[in-house]
């Protein structure tokens, strides 16, 4: 007699989560960046119409990493969720943590009831009136919620990049910094390499979108085309390293 | 019921971009056509009544298009002026002097209101909600003949209470981006719409306003012009309606403008329409001199005042 099926729950825990993880490292990385007049994403994405970069509201964006189908799902309710409650109370009362929670609760309660977790990471971004108030929240396939400062990388070799970020940004940095590094970062080390003026990736690749705190209303706004080109050409001056 | 905090079936369910529709079947109570007038014993709806003594109504709104869109290169900006006075009145009572009735309702489009002040005002926010709620969604702008057919549908969600006198009559103009022109969309309580040639006004000083726009409007105006004729429409709607405000130099409030075109809605700021109404109102007093200077005044009799209450 052979024993019936057991599996420890950390076992299965473990087995969720590898599928979860292997699903999430597939994609390319997304790169969220605050510079000093907001909060820049930058992805690697040749597709003009599936984003992985959108607004929620108006001081609020959403970037994911992994399958496509459940992210834009959990993009869309919270596009529903945002202006349900800016409707029936103030368009000042929906903030990134309020969203941040419902997403951790949706993705926690997939990951321990339903057969397949979700293979996404999110990012819940809020800008605010100063760069010490702005708002960066990672969500993971399993509900965990982490409060970020500066920056963050999801999906791909997101550990590798991070290092590499968190050697290069420092508070205070400008747009056109912001997106060389995010360009750079995503771009892997050759592109440091590469030759004067030339891109690793070219900005028809890219998917990048700001929220801009000096808007007046919604801050989201999405760079691509002329705009684009033009702030990935603008040389960044040599800055110094802060202590 | 589900008590893990995360997010109903509801949101999550794919479907349509529509926030209404979303509100229809989540929270149908947030619905303004859902909220009042429903709410009497067995589906007994509140008697007809006289609505205009019961919440403060809103007034005129003139539309009119401006620039040349003939063939292209023809110069001038192209686009659509809208305008609105500032009074609200609840029966013969000036209820506001201050409310606003014109409103962005996306980047390229404006909607201004008259009838119940209460109800538009619900309606417009929601208005402009379902239309940033769509492109959030869809990723891409409605066109302005879907947008006017989304008004026209919550519109008549709104029959109901058009029927117990709490009416809700929009007017709405954009900037088309597919045809390179302004229109312009007048609405009845029905939700049916209308699209008006190169001018248009609703509310009660609107028989005035129209007269006004008529004479004053001329095709290739343009968009300085256009603002001119919006403001002199309105002075004359409220010279002649008491329930239209006409600029108030002592309080310093002037009529809502908007300009849309295909650089977005813009308000026109303050100091440039009471440039206006100053040169509105210095022409009007040079014609009343004149008309006195031409005709000596007789010795007024007895008897002859108005209805004095």
């Amino acid at each position: 007699m052979s024993m019936p099926f057991y599996v420890s729950p950390e076992q299965l825990m473990k087995d969720r989560a590898d599928f979860a993880r292997k699903g999430i490292a597939r994609g390319r990385s997304v790169v969220v960046l605050a510079y000093d007049d907001g909060i820049a994403f930058a992805t690697h994405n040749p597709s003009r119409s599936l984003h992985k970069i959108s607004e929620i509201y108006d001081r609020i964006a959403f970037a994911a990493v992994g399958k496509y189908n459940e992210f834009e799902n959990l993009r869309v309710a919270g596009v529903r969720y945002a202006d349900l409650r800016g409707y029936s109370y103030d368009r000042a009362d929906v903030n990134a943590r309020g969203l941040a929670n419902a997403y951790a609760q949706t993705l926690g309660t997939v990951f321990t009831t339903e057969s397949k977790p979700l293979e996404v990471e999110l990012v819940v971004a809020e800008v605010g009136p100063s760069p010490a108030q702005d708002q960066i929240y990672r969500l993971s396939y399993d509900g965990s919620v982490a409060d970020e400062t500066g920056f963050v990388v999801m999906g791909g070799q997101a550990e590798q990049l991070g290092r590499d970020l968190g050697e290069a940004w420092r508070p205070g940095m400008t747009l056109p910094e912001v997106l060389h590094l995010a360009v750079s970062t995503l771009g892997g080390a050759d592109a440091r390499d590469a030759p004067e003026g030339e891109q690793a990736i070219p900005a028809s690749q890219l998917e990048v979108a700001v929220l801009d705190r000096t808007r007046p209303r919604r801050a989201f706004r999405r760079l691509t085309g002329t705009v684009l080109a033009g702030l990935l050409e603008e040389k960044p001056e040599e800055a110094p390293h802060g202590p | 019921m589900d008590f893990s905090g995360r997010l109903p079936h509801a949101f999550t369910t794919p479907g349509s971009s529509s926030f209404v529709e979303f509100l229809a079947n989540h929270a149908p109570d947030l619905l303004p056509s859902h909220r009042v007038g429903t709410t009497g014993a067995a589906g007994h709806a509140a008697p007809a009544g006289p609505g205009a003594q019961l919440a403060p109504h809103a007034t005129t709104i003139v539309a009119l298009t401006f620039g040349d869109a003939g063939p292209a290169g023809a110069g001038g900006e192209v686009g659509v002026v809208m305008a609105g006075d500032r009074r609200a009145t609840m029966g013969s009572m000036i209820a506001n002097r201050e409310i606003e009735k014109v409103f962005p309702a996306d980047e390229f489009s404006a909607v201004g209101i008259a009838g119940t002040a209460g109800i538009a005002v619900e309606l417009v926010r929601l208005f402009q909600l379902e239309l940033e709620h769509y492109e959030k969604i869809e990723g891409a702008l409605l066109s302005l003949d879907g947008k006017a057919n989304r008004l026209s549908t919550m519109i008549r969600q709104n029959l109901g209470l058009a029927m117990q006198g709490l009416a809700v009559v929009p007017l709405f103009a954009g900037y088309d981006l597919d045809r390179g022109t302004g229109r312009i969309f007048s609405y009845d309580v029905t939700g049916g719409r209308y699209e008006e040639r190169d001018h248009h006004s609703v509310g009660s000083g609107s028989v005035f306003a129209r007269g006004s726009l008529k004479k004053r409007w001329h095709p290739g105006l343009d968009a300085q012009g256009a603002v001119h004729v919006a403001v002199e429409a309105l002075y004359d709607a409220a010279d002649d309606d008491s329930a239209t405000g006409g600029p108030d130099s002592v309080r310093q409030i002037w009529p809502v403008v908007v300009t849309v075109t295909a650089d977005g809605y813009r308000r026109v700021p303050d100091d440039e329409l009471a440039a206006v109404a100053a040169q509105i109102v210095a022409e009007r007093t040079e014609q009343a001199d004149g008309n006195r200077a031409a005709r000596p005044r007789a010795p007024r009799t007895a008897g002859q005042g108005g209805d004095a209450q």
